[in-house]
């Protein structure tokens, strides 16, 4: 048997997936099922005088229409929805019911509900419920909230919901700054992001009105924490409640949430006794799914006359939306360990204000404050170097941790410890691969030619957090849960093998990855292994999956039950036998003799012994199931150089991204044609936030771009194909040196791309683009000078 | 109208979107909904051999049509060369785009055998996908044309 382990499988999901076969929520029908059509504040911060809903309960197949009042007065929800991350002890966070009932805070906000024979008369009746608003003054972005005129929510007093700080050493920053020869100021704004994954979320809840059972499916990437989140608010005995989650088209964070909706549907089918279900409409999506990044970040760098970093000092806005979702406060303090990047930074602090604004919530979106905390200190960098007047590269590479050598177990300022890494063969590596030298004298080319497409490259050296996360880590930043993760090897009777996930997939492979590890652990085909997950009631112990979790949690979980496995089956093989445990190899899935070849035992032979338990070591208990739940000792730290090539067009402002070169650094891989296509779409979705996206808000709250026809979500002709590399260092962090790469592409490519673009406008004195840079933008700033 | 080769006839409410007549009606769910502004591709099928966004057409409109969903694809359990070729390729993630990605591409290929990269971005622009970056995606289609990839 040869290592499958680091090879190009091709996936087993696919063929569902490529034929129709594969079922998502909306897909599974049930009979008796109502449809929910939401009834949305059509105001941004309003109270609720009076709902007339008597047009819509005569429609046709009108089930059924509730206010939130009536709601409220039934008594669905014994605690309001979720918030797992007060990242403070006095932080705010208003009661968030799933339906309001006085007061809408945002657009969206869900004011009643219709309950329908179908989704075209759920949609037609939720038209034809009148709402009475008496309104109020909308907090309609970031700054208003900090200004403070208005407030978000009236009874509160403050928009402010916390201030969180991470300052180890305060006096050495200040002493760092006093003393700098160069110092350099940055302020970005990181705009607000629809995440779009492809499918629409949404949910069926099945009650089982005599047996008491639910069983809700959802289109979530955490089945396991919507089941605990489920019992925490209904009030359901949570060991009554089932979480499927089947196929789900893709997450990026908006999938991790606990949503009004979902609750609206499994307390409306618990008391009615029939199953209730909704599928959320594109539009609707920036509304009811919560947005991701909107912040404004301060960063300021102290270095001396060589440009090494002395000190790092940061400062967030952050924007909250109306509500606390589920992470919602805790999505910038994740990304505050890393705005000292890949660099030696001897004094490090930073300070975050949380702001209620009346727009959607906000949450985690793929990165979840680390694309925002590499993209400040990576553009930061930038502006270094240009201020001590060196290269993009040359100012990374005096700042490199361990002066860009290889290291292990590092403690950095910020107080993380970093497993591994090798930053300056990575670099190396991206540059050589970009051709940066050739790159540089075609930008001076151009230039002399008088060229009117100027041409930028832009450098990123990023490094991310992944593997959330020791348990005892997450302690410390109060949140509400740990970071484990559980996986299970059963081997059945005929020598086939299940494995039980309990990290959930929407994209990502597990099947196959997960096949991978096992079959080269045991030693057997990989085609002879089959990954159960997704469903609570098959996969009972899980944290499912976000932060570029599942295989340095996950997956090294399923290899030391492997490890068990294997363990147990020396212990029969030696039984059997008759050897001695320290006589016994075990290669290709076979235990033999050494110096006896021909006393031999498979695996598959041992797994049938064991389930007939026949002859197994006194006291032994019958059969090959080995569950280990895996808490990390440390998260993981995958980093990368990524090189964006673009051209600007000097007379409309538009960017062409030309050519893309990224060397990421996950450890050790399993898949690699999966690591691949995991950056790729990662660094598109960070290309997009540089250049096309930004969830538009108006003076009263309104979403202006609420649908795909003006939410520019790129489309195949913005894009180059994209140069792939990879060095591998491998993690300290778990026996399998892996680390984690769904996020890195994110992480890294926003701040290439903007680097690129001010690499490009340099001639024109523009220090600054705001994301995204759009034509309009990139045209000002050329005609206006710097922006920064 | 015939669907994946079966005579399938239904009253249809006049509105009813020929998406939801195939989905929730037929039964053939493989045709997913993406958006609501003909902007994603999702829905894409084949009708009388053409590619078409099932979501911008009603359903009595297609009356008499001859239509290919995804789920009409694979003939005796064997995946359809650009099914075969995404597989190949790793052109699909989450897979909720894929069914109209493989429809809007195997329709691009009758029209342009032999396409090049820009053109097969061109020829797919009206489809989106959040997974793959269109890498892989691209590969796939010039894979299946049997072109350099």
């Amino acid at each position: 048997m040869t290592a499958v382990m680091g090879t190009p499988m091709k996936r087993k999901e696919d063929p569902k997936l490529l034929t129709g076969e594969g079922k998502f929520v909306d897909d599974i029908q049930v009979p008796g099922q109502l449809w929910m059509g939401m009834v949305r504040s059509t105001m941004a911060h309003a109270n609720i005088k009076g709902i007339d809903t008597s047009a819509a309960a005569q429609m046709p197949g009108v089930h059924s229409v509730y206010t939130g009042s009536e709601l409220a007065d039934m008594d669905l929800w014994i605690a309001p929805l979720p918030c797992v991350w007060p990242v403070t002890p006095d932080m705010l966070n208003p009661p968030h019911y799933p339906v309001a009932a006085e007061t809408a805070h945002h657009v969206g906000d869900i004011v009643a509900v219709v309950l329908a024979d179908s989704r075209y008369e759920a949609a037609d009746a939720a038209e034809q419920v009148v709402v009475d608003y008496e309104v109020l003054p909308v907090v309609a972005s970031l700054a208003d909230a900090v200004a403070g005129e208005k407030l978000a929510h009236q009874d509160l007093g403050t928009n402010q919901a916390y201030h969180w700080a991470l300052e180890p050493a305060p006096e050495a920053v200040e002493a760092a700054f006093a003393s700098a020869v160069h110092t350099v100021k940055g302020e970005f704004v990181q705009q607000r992001l629809i995440p779009a994954a492809m499918e629409p979320r949404g949910v069926l809840a099945v009650p089982s009105p005599h047996g008491g059972e639910l069983t809700i499916y959802s289109s979530t990437q955490v089945p396991h924490i919507l089941k605990v989140m489920f019992a925490a608010t209904t009030g359901i005995p949570e060991q009554k409640i089932r979480v499927i989650a089947p196929a789900v088209g893709g997450g990026f964070g908006a999938k991790l949430n606990v949503n009004p909706d979902e609750l609206l549907a499994v307390t409306l089918a618990n008391r009615l006794g029939r199953a209730v279900r909704w599928t959320e409409t594109r539009s609707e999506a920036a509304f009811s799914t919560h947005q991701g990044r909107g912040q404004h970040q301060t960063i300021e760098i102290a270095a001396d006359a060589e440009g090494k970093i002395q000190a790092v000092r940061v400062h967030l806005n952050a924007d909250m939306g109306a509500y606390m979702m589920l992470i919602t406060p805790g999505v910038p303090v994740l990304g505050s360990f890393l705005y000292t990047g890949v660099y030696n930074v001897p004094a490090f602090g930073f300070t975050c204000d949380g702001y209620f604004t009346n727009l959607t919530p906000t949450d985690a979106y793929r990165g979840a404050g680390r694309p925002e905390a590499s993209y400040a200190i990576e553009r930061a960098m930038d502006m270094l170097a240009a201020e001590v007047g060196v290269g993009p590269e040359e100012i990374r590479r005096r700042n490199y941790l361990a002066g860009g050598e290889a290291f292990e177990d590092l403690e950095t300022a910020s107080t993380l410890v970093f497993d591994s890494g090798h930053y300056g063969p990575n670099l190396d590596a991206a540059l050589e691969m970009a051709g940066y030298s050739d790159l540089l004298a075609q930008q001076q080319a151009r230039r002399d030619a008088g060229d009117k497409k100027e041409l930028g490259i832009g450098l990123c050296t990023y490094v991310e957090i992944c593997g959330l996360a020791p348990s005892r880590a997450l302690a410390g930043l109060n949140y509400g849960a740990g970071g484990w993760e559980a996986g299970t090897v059963r081997l059945l009777p005929t020598g086939k093998v299940e494995v039980v996930s309990g990290s959930t997939p929407h994209g990502q492979g597990h099947e196959t990855s997960w096949s991978q590890i096992v079959a080269d652990k045991l030693g057997i085909d990989p085609n002879d292994v089959t990954v159960l997950h997704s469903d609570t009631a098959i996969s009972p112990l899980g944290l499912d999956t976000y932060g570029s979790r599942s295989l340095s949690v996950g997956g090294v979980a399923i290899a030391m039950a492997c490890d068990k496995v294997i363990d147990k089956a020396k212990q029969i093989a030696a039984h059997q036998l008759e050897a001695n445990l320290d006589d016994l190899t075990f290669e290709g899935g076979s235990f033999s003799v050494k110096g006896s070849p021909d006393k031999a035992l498979a695996i598959q032979e041992i797994a049938f012994g064991a389930f007939t338990a026949h002859n197994l070591p006194d006291g032994m208990e019958p059969n090959l199931n080995e569950q280990v739940i895996f808490d990390p000792p440390n998260f993981a730290f995958p980093f990368g150089t990524h090189v964006a090539v673009v051209e600007v067009d000097t007379d409309t402002g538009g960017t062409t991204l030309l050519d893309y070169i990224a060397v990421d650094d996950c450890g050790n891989q399993v898949n690699p044609m999966i690591v691949e296509g995991q950056i790729h779409g990662g660094i598109v979705q960070g290309v997009a936030q540089a250049l096309y996206e930004v969830a538009e808000y108006d003076a009263d709250g309104n979403c202006k771009n609420p649908s795909f026809l003006d939410y520019l979500v790129p489309s195949p002709t913005e894009l180059p194909n994209i140069k792939t590399g990879f060095t591998t260092t491998p993690s300290t962090s778990n026996p399998l040196g892996v680390k984690g790469a769904g996020e890195a592409g994110t992480i890294g490519s926003a701040a290439a791309v903007i680097n690129a673009v001010c690499n490009a406008l340099k001639p024109y004195g523009v220090n600054d683009i705001e994301m995204p840079a759009t034509p309009m933008r990139v045209w000002q700033a050329i005609n206006e000078g710097s922006q920064g | 109208m015939t669907v994946n080769g079966e005579v399938r006839s239904a009253d249809v409410e006049p509105r009813t979107l020929l998406v939801h007549h195939l989905r929730d009606v037929l039964g053939l769910t493989g045709t997913n909904v993406g958006c609501d502004t003909s902007s994603c591709g999702a829905c894409t099928i084949h009708i009388d051999g053409e590619s078409v966004k099932s979501c911008t057409m009603l359903a009595v409109q297609a009356r008499g049509a001859n239509i290919t969903t995804i789920e009409g694809m694979a003939t005796n359990g064997e995946l359809h060369p650009m099914q075969a070729a995404f597989m190949e390729c790793h052109g699909l993630q989450c897979g909720y785009c894929t069914p109209g990605m493989v429809m809007a591409a195997t329709s691009l290929l009758k029209e342009n055998p032999n396409p090049s990269e820009t053109e097969v971005r061109i020829g797919l622009e009206g489809n989106l996908c959040r997974c793959t970056g269109y890498h892989n995606i691209v590969k796939s289609v010039l894979t299946a044309a049997g072109g350099a990839a």
